[in-house]
């Protein structure tokens, strides 16, 4: 299969000079598989330009998958020309929202009310689905195998491992590793402790393996100390997990929107002589990166 | 008369006590840095809460592929967010009983109660107060017909009758409280709040929901609280196909303090039906 990411920003858009090298698009991954199915995962600002490209080859097949509905991962499929255009079949899937009890329908197109966006979700004219997918429940396009799994984030976010012929890929959609709440000599501590290394361990054997994965790093370390519990992950807790779970290569993604292209650089320096010695390959995510399996 | 005021208010000493962690969940969840493990540890020190917290979260809503055995599992597995979320709502709900022998339709109960609570905590933002408060518009919807849960848990054939008459003649259910029992249900709600040390300007909105202009001095909670309540049998007058009698109105004191007409007041609370879908959601479980 072929992937090409086409978003790799967090949070918002950010266009300027400081965002040339690495994008200021948010979250979209383009992936061909080798039978030319279509598959993309999330509808950040990177799905619109993605959507102009396909126009040339209609009609379409695509299987949309949302790893959760915050704004960055869904902000630009309003303008996926593709939704507009009928003979286009397309397959959004992803959670339904417990606690809004909320389909995903809803929610996208909630985004395109009129108060939002000049047309709304029941005048696209191509036909589209919607599906409710469980956790570890594989669905199946040609041959390969999409599997969803919860990976910890404030609320319900699906990271989705993509195999086939042999190969696979790996997206943990916004995730921060589960962490302890209590403090060392807090009762519970222990107890807790357990549930969290649990999770991350369900989380590490998902990803056993796995030939690419790209993985939710925004912060360093440093920043992670006044922003843990916000929801992702740091380029340590990413190269560290990869590396346990014997990921071949990793890419670092969900740059954090006043990250610039010379911070990620000098980032990416310090982590390649702070990792010299891990055996997985790792590089910070760059719009346009072009990935073959 | 089978019964009179007296025996009623004296009745209210069988009353549980109200459940401290509810307390606890909606003081913390109003704080913006709430702590996790504050949460988890009060949700995890009421049992009944716990059990119903984790039934939710293992329903097939949630669609998870792992049993949650715990509250901690079941923050690090779908995220502190979404537990908070469920938590309020399981814990707000489980204050009152599940049936009673009086013929009290619990989920047309229910469904009122959050309906005042959403409005309220609506109105509430409109009139810009702050977010602390909110909470409490919130929890005094909910609560605002305790004293009818109390009647028909612990005077269910005294309820009948009540419930009987309003069905065959729709007058004001407080008027024929006041006749046949010699109480209203917002009365005895006030009662049994005060009893439960609940805040006293809860207390007030809950005893005069019925009766806002016999109170001096009545503030943001007291009138809100009525105004959400007509509000919301407005809706429900209107949705419904009795018209026999004309729909409720809000009184000059509900309009002065809303300083808008009823109708531009629902046409500004444009989500107003997916936030009670989103309650509906908890009454089905």
């Amino acid at each position: 299969m072929k992937i090409r990411l086409r978003g790799c920003r967090g949070s918002i858009p950010v266009p300027g000079p400081t965002t040339v090298k690495y994008g200021g698009n948010t979250t979209c991954h383009e992936i061909i598989t080798d039978e030319g199915e279509l598959i993309i995962i999330d509808g950040g600002s990177g799905i619109r330009q993605l959507g102009l490209e396909q126009m040339a080859h209609l009609p379409l097949n695509v299987t949309i998958l949302i790893t959760h509905t915050h704004w960055d991962h869904i902000q630009g499929i309003p303008f996926y020309t593709p939704l507009f255009v009928p003979g286009n079949k397309i397959n959004i899937c992803g959670t339904f929202d417990p606690v809004y009890g909320k389909e995903l329908r809803e929610i996208l197109a909630g985004q395109m009310e009129y108060c939002y966006f000049p047309v709304c979700e029941s005048e696209l004219n191509a036909e589209i689905k919607y599906t409710n997918l469980q956790e570890n429940g594989e669905i199946t396009i040609g041959s390969t195998r999409i599997t969803p799994i919860i990976m910890s984030h404030p609320v319900l976010n699906y990271g989705y491992r993509i195999a086939s012929k042999g190969k696979s890929y790996f997206f943990t959609g916004d995730y921060e590793p589960a962490w302890n709440i209590y403090q060392p000599n807090d009762e519970g501590y222990e107890f807790y402790q357990q549930i969290v290394d649990e999770q991350n361990q369900v989380n590490c054997n998902f990803m056993q393996d796995i030939d690419v994965a790209v993985m939710d790093s925004q912060y360093t370390l440093e920043e992670y100390e006044t922003k843990q519990g916000w929801g992702h992950g740091t380029f340590d807790s990413s190269i560290s997990l990869a590396e346990k779970a014997n990921v071949k290569k990793l890419y670092l993604t969900h740059h954090d929107p006043t990250r610039t292209d010379k911070q990620l650089d000098i980032i990416y320096a310090e982590l390649k002589e702070k990792y010299s010695h891990v055996k997985c390959d790792f590089e910070i995510a760059k719009e346009g990166t072009e990935i073959n399996l | 008369m089978a019964i009179d005021k007296q025996k009623l208010l004296a009745s209210l000493d069988s009353v549980p006590a109200f459940p401290s962690s509810v307390h606890k969940i909606l003081e913390l969840t109003s704080k913006t840095d709430c702590q996790p493990k504050e949460l988890v540890g009060v949700i995890e020190h009421d049992p009944i809460l716990t059990i119903k917290v984790l039934k939710l979260v293992n329903s097939a809503y949630f669609g998870l592929s792992r049993e949650v055995v715990s509250i901690g599992h079941a923050v690090v597995y779908v995220g502190l967010n979404t537990i908070k979320n469920v938590a309020i709502s399981v814990a707000a709900k489980g204050v009152l009983p599940k049936n009673n022998k009086a013929g009290l339709d619990m989920d047309e109960f229910w469904l009122h109660s959050l309906t005042v609570g959403v409005i309220g905590r609506m109105l509430a933002r409109i009139k810009g107060l702050p977010e602390t408060e909110v909470a409490n518009f919130f929890v005094a919807g909910l609560l605002h017909d305790i004293g009818k849960i109390f009647l028909a848990h612990f005077h269910p054939t005294d309820y009948q009758a009540v419930i009987n008459e309003y069905s065959h003649t729709h007058k004001a259910i407080a008027d024929i409280e006041e006749t046949q029992l010699g109480i209203s249900h917002a009365t005895l709600g006030g009662k049994l709040s005060e009893k439960w040390e609940l805040p006293s300007d809860l207390i007030r909105a809950i005893s005069h929901h019925h009766d806002i202009q016999d109170l001096t001095d009545a503030g943001d909670l007291e009138i809100g609280l009525a105004c959400a309540n007509s509000i919301a049998n407005h809706m429900y007058h209107e949705s419904g196909d009795n018209n026999e009698n004309p729909p409720p109105v809000l009184n000059k004191i509900e309009q002065d303090w809303l300083g808008m007409s009823l109708e531009d007041t629902l046409a500004s609370m444009a989500d107003l039906d997916s936030e009670i879908s989103k309650a509906k959601m908890f009454i089905e479980n």
